[in-house]
């Protein structure tokens, strides 16, 4: 144990030290400016304890687009270490915790609370909800991400971060051949934001299915609905396999134990086909979401209904399936023989099949429709071009045998990167984007917003493209310098492009610090001319979204009543009907449990079990309370509703 | 058979790689069993370049047309799906992978057997043993084994029997042909061959720690006469591999290259003594 006390500050080099004072002056500053403020209390009561789906949504976002950015600069010092040969900008060591906490804050400190940042800020909405099934679950879930991640992001200046890749193998992952705590701190706060990730996607599956507005039956459910009743599918699916993997690989490293070890009768590719059997429904849990804000947007700025609907939706639930059943090409050079390979091989390529629909029914779409250029749609389009070269290129890495000679190299790389960019970054900042004015009650700078679109894109094209060239010529990933002076001139391309990428991200971040203060604000609510219930609410929204929840007869329903000048609750409230609004009470545990949370896993990283002991102790007190606590909410009376919604009160 | 489709897809892209001016590898195969592979490449990028082109296209013409501007007719907001239209973009791709499904299959099992030109050819058996961060050639029938390089004979297939001595790795010859992993406690296989003589780089292509990059071979393809007569001499001269000697080779780190007249085969199995290198290095403890 003292080993470890004695390596407690990562020493030694400039960039650490840098790192160690900017977190403190940051920190410094955010107690200043909330002292100076009086803001302590503000933040407490709207923020730390609230349990309303869309500020949770909000924090996610808030804290993804952290996440982005220090995943941002990982990516940004690796190019750097990259561009040309032999270069020692970066040692191996450093290098190698740097790739590997730059996929695993990618993933999942970064893609995953965005999505579920989204869809806590649109699905009760759209669904016409008053809020989430359980409502102080999703708190916990929100702040047992964040501790997490924080959790996680610690290790580079506290302990030394883990360095064998987001995937962990084993047996490099274990402790003969990894000795330090960096290995330990990504499996603790993988097995919490893991568990937060599992409670949400219970959460939203209880939701969509028991919560939706009256008539609004399964074949009406706005498409971004439907794509997170998948996801969450998926979730619970796959997560449970995520905890025991992790738990498994803890027990080998906390206690000694031998699920993946070379000694002791160890079976360290197990950890590979556990850690698929997560990994790769993963992916599909990033992009599905993404799909369905494509799907809103696209529509939406078209001017046109979703083209192919329920194509669309069943395209979902088979890709859904499909994933859960092709883990193995993640590793068709494992030697598990050609039957094997063959099943995997083709069970992948199928999964084009129903995405290659998808992307001619947002063709279709857009056909005979209406297009408007604003920046959401941009980025939605620009998505169909890139996403159709990651797809293409992952139908050729499903082909097994040609994978033999792409595997591990750069191609891959590309690969994933144009999937995950183009489909997941690109959906993510469409839907922040689409729904910003929703959220915050001003809309985005186009013009700024259309500066960092055409920095990003061709910035992303640029770093991305040459790598499948690099990959065919034998670059393999994860390697911390090159020898070869062939590879230089695409690598010099390739930074190029991820420092475009990096400007493109600053100025989309400008954008909202410049549109908070001058944006144009949004009385009416639906200033794109939406479609979904989520715009027929006033912004800001109240905290229970609809004073009286709408009757629905048919998909877009809102859209129809627009159209149409149809009488609906949608447009205006009559007053005689207004009853008590029954909502769920703030509460302050989820918070200070995460923080418990936090605790046990920081002790483990340490091997300090006493402290994880009492700290987990505090966690079960914080659950009996809750079992014990008679909490039913509180109504909010009809007057606030009338204060509230004075604009579309209709007397009669 | 496929002659003008290599010509001209091979045209497109190296005139892309004229640009950085070097010579990709995948795409420049040396053996039959990188030229399988190859061959399935182009045939796969035959039809990814026809979806590209399709969706591409659709994509213009579709943004042009149908942008909102002013006298822009032809709106039809209610249009909801074509059953033809959904129809046929559910067969077209369906036909496309079976297409690609078909040879891709064949060539997987393909890859299981010494190639066909090479029939006649009695294999070559060479086990690989990856330790960290070297590779461990071991040529059982020759009695020889080598560090960090690999002599083989051109025209005859080898028969790669690999394991791992600790972590895992994958012992990649991009311009012979594709990956295989190296693991504890397994054997796995991988079949390559050089079609004529010369020298090319292999490598790990899978991350195993601190010197991972450092963890390269040269494979040197030599006529049969040179194999044999290199092999006869290595069996002469070189010293005999002893445990010690071996014990060493295992520590973590890099090695230079090193030949011996004899295997450690008659000491260890990694196949079976996973954790033979744990036990017996200085690889630390956990805590």
């Amino acid at each position: 144990m003292n080993h470890h006390v004695d390596h407690f500050f990562v020493k030694g080099d400039p960039m650490i030290y840098a790192a160690d004072l900017m977190i403190i002056m940051t920190t410094l500053a955010v107690i200043f400016v909330l002292t100076y403020y009086k803001k302590w209390k503000w933040l407490w009561n709207e923020w730390l304890t609230t349990v309303d789906h869309k500020k949770i949504g909000i924090m996610y976002i808030i804290a993804a687009v952290l996440m982005m950015f220090r995943g941002g600069v990982d990516a940004l010092l690796m190019r750097a270490q990259l561009t040309v040969p032999n270069e020692d900008f970066l040692d191996p060591q450093h290098y190698n915790e740097i790739f590997t906490t730059h996929g695993t804050i990618m993933i999942l400190f970064m893609a995953m609370p965005f999505i579920i940042g989204l869809m806590n800020v649109a699905v009760p909405l759209q669904i016409g909800a008053r809020d989430v099934a359980f409502p102080y679950l999703n708190a916990l879930s929100f702040w047992s991400f964040f501790t997490a991640a924080m959790l996680f992001n610690l290790s580079f200046v506290i302990g030394g971060s883990p360095d064998a890749g987001w995937t962990a193998y084993a047996p490099l992952a274990e402790p003969e051949l990894d000795p330090g705590v960096g290995q330990n701190f990504y499996l603790l706060s993988l097995q919490i934001s893991g568990f937060s990730t599992l409670a949400t996607g219970i959460n939203f599956f209880v939701t969509i299915l028991k919560m939706r507005a009256p008539g609004m039956s399964m074949m009406k459910l706005p498409i971004f609905s439907w794509s997170i009743l998948v996801t969450s599918a998926i979730i619970i699916f796959a997560f449970p396999i995520l905890a025991i993997a992790l738990a498994l690989m803890t027990f080998d490293r906390l206690f000694g134990a031998h699920f993946f070890t070379l000694t002791g009768e160890g079976l360290p590719m197990m950890w590979a086909n556990l850690f698929w059997l997560w990994g790769h429904p993963e992916v599909y849990i990033v992009i599905l979401p993404a799909f369905g804000v494509f799907s809103e947007v696209i529509s939406t700025f078209s001017k046109k209904r979703l083209f192919g609907y329920k194509a669309m939706v069943w395209s979902m639930v088979l890709i859904g399936f499909l994933s859960l059943i092709v883990w193995v090409h993640h590793f068709f050079t494992m030697g598990a023989g050609p039957d094997v390979n063959s099943f995997f091989s083709i069970s992948t390529m199928a999964i084009a099949i129903p995405t290659g629909v998808k992307i001619f029914n947002w063709l279709g779409t857009m056909f005979r429709g209406r297009i408007q250029f604003t920046t959401p749609m941009l980025w939605s389009l620009a998505f169909i071009p890139c996403f159709t070269i990651g797809g293409i290129t992952g139908v050729m890495l499903a082909m097994a045998a040609a994978d033999y000679q792409y595997h591990n190299s750069y191609f891959l790389v590309a690969h994933f990167h144009f999937v995950l960019i183009s489909g997941t970054v690109f959906g993510c900042i469409a839907g922040l984007l689409y729904w910003y004015p929703k959220m915050f009650g001003h809309m985005l700078n186009e013009k700024i917003g259309k500066w960092a679109f055409w920095l990003f894109v061709p910035g992303f094209l640029i770093c991305f493209l040459p790598m499948f060239f690099l990959g065919l010529d034998g670059m393999t990933r994860r390697v911390y310098t090159f020898s070869n002076s062939h590879w230089t001139d695409l690598n010099v391309i390739a930074s190029i492009g991820a420092a475009l990428m990096g400007i493109g991200f600053m100025v989309l971040v400008y954008n909202m610090i410049w549109s908070a203060r001058y944006g144009k604000r949004d009385k009416t609510g639906d200033p794109w001319d939406g479609r979904t219930l989520e715009w027929a609410t006033p912004t800001p929204i109240p905290h229970y979204n609809f004073a009286l929840i709408p009757r629905i007869k048919r998909l877009d329903e809102f859209w129809y009543v627009k159209q149409n000048n149809e009488p609906s609750v949608l447009r205006s409230l009559p007053v005689s009907k207004l009853k008590p609004i029954h909502m769920p009470n703030s509460s302050g545990r989820p918070f200070v449990m995460s923080w418990l949370f936090f605790i046990v896993g920081f002790a483990a990283v340490f091997y300090v079990y006493w402290v994880a002991a009492l700290a987990l102790i505090g966690v079960l007190v914080c659950m009996g309370l809750r079992s014990f606590e008679i909490d039913d909410g509180h109504y909010v009376s009809v007057e606030e509703i009338k204060r509230t919604e004075k604009n579309r009160i209709k007397e009669a | 058979m496929f002659k003008w489709k290599t010509i001209s897809l091979s045209t497109l892209l190296l005139s892309v790689f004229m640009l950085s001016g070097c010579n990709i590898k995948v795409l420049n195969p040396q053996g039959p069993v990188a030229e399988d592979q190859f061959q399935l490449i182009l045939w796969s990028l035959g039809f990814m370049l026809f979806i590209v082109l399709v969706v591409f296209s659709a994509f213009t013409i579709i943004l042009v047309r149908y942008r909102d501007r002013p006298g822009h007719q032809n709106h039809d907001p209610e249009q909801e799906g074509n059953k033809w239209l959904e129809l046929l973009w559910t067969v077209i791709p369906i036909i496309i992978i079976i297409c690609l499904a078909v040879p891709t299959v064949r060539t997987i099992y393909a890859l299981e057997d010494p190639p066909k030109q090479s029939k006649d050819q009695e294999p070559l058996t060479v086990r690989v043993v990856s330790s960290d961060w070297k590779w461990i050639f071991v040529y059982p029938e020759q009695g020889i084994e080598t560090v960090n390089y690999l002599n083989i004979p051109a025209d005859v297939p080898i028969k790669f029997r690999l394991t791992s001595a600790g972590s895992m790795s994958s012992l990649w010859i991009p311009s012979l042909g594709g990956q295989e992993y190296a693991m504890a406690g397994m054997m796995t296989q991988l079949i390559l061959e050089a079609d004529h003589p010369g020298t090319y780089v292999g490598k790990n292509a899978n991350f195993n720690g601190k010197l991972f990059q450092k963890m390269k071979f040269n494979v040197h393809a030599m006529t049969r006469e040179d194999f044999q007569a290199w092999a006869e001499k290595v069996k002469k001269n070189a010293p005999k591999l002893t445990k010690e000697q071996y014990l060493n080779i295992l520590e973590p780190g890099v090695s230079a290259k090193k030949t011996f007249s004899s295997t450690h085969l008659s000491f260890v199995n990694h196949v079976k003594e996973p954790d033979f290198a744990v036990k017996h290095t200085e690889i630390l403890p956990p805590h």
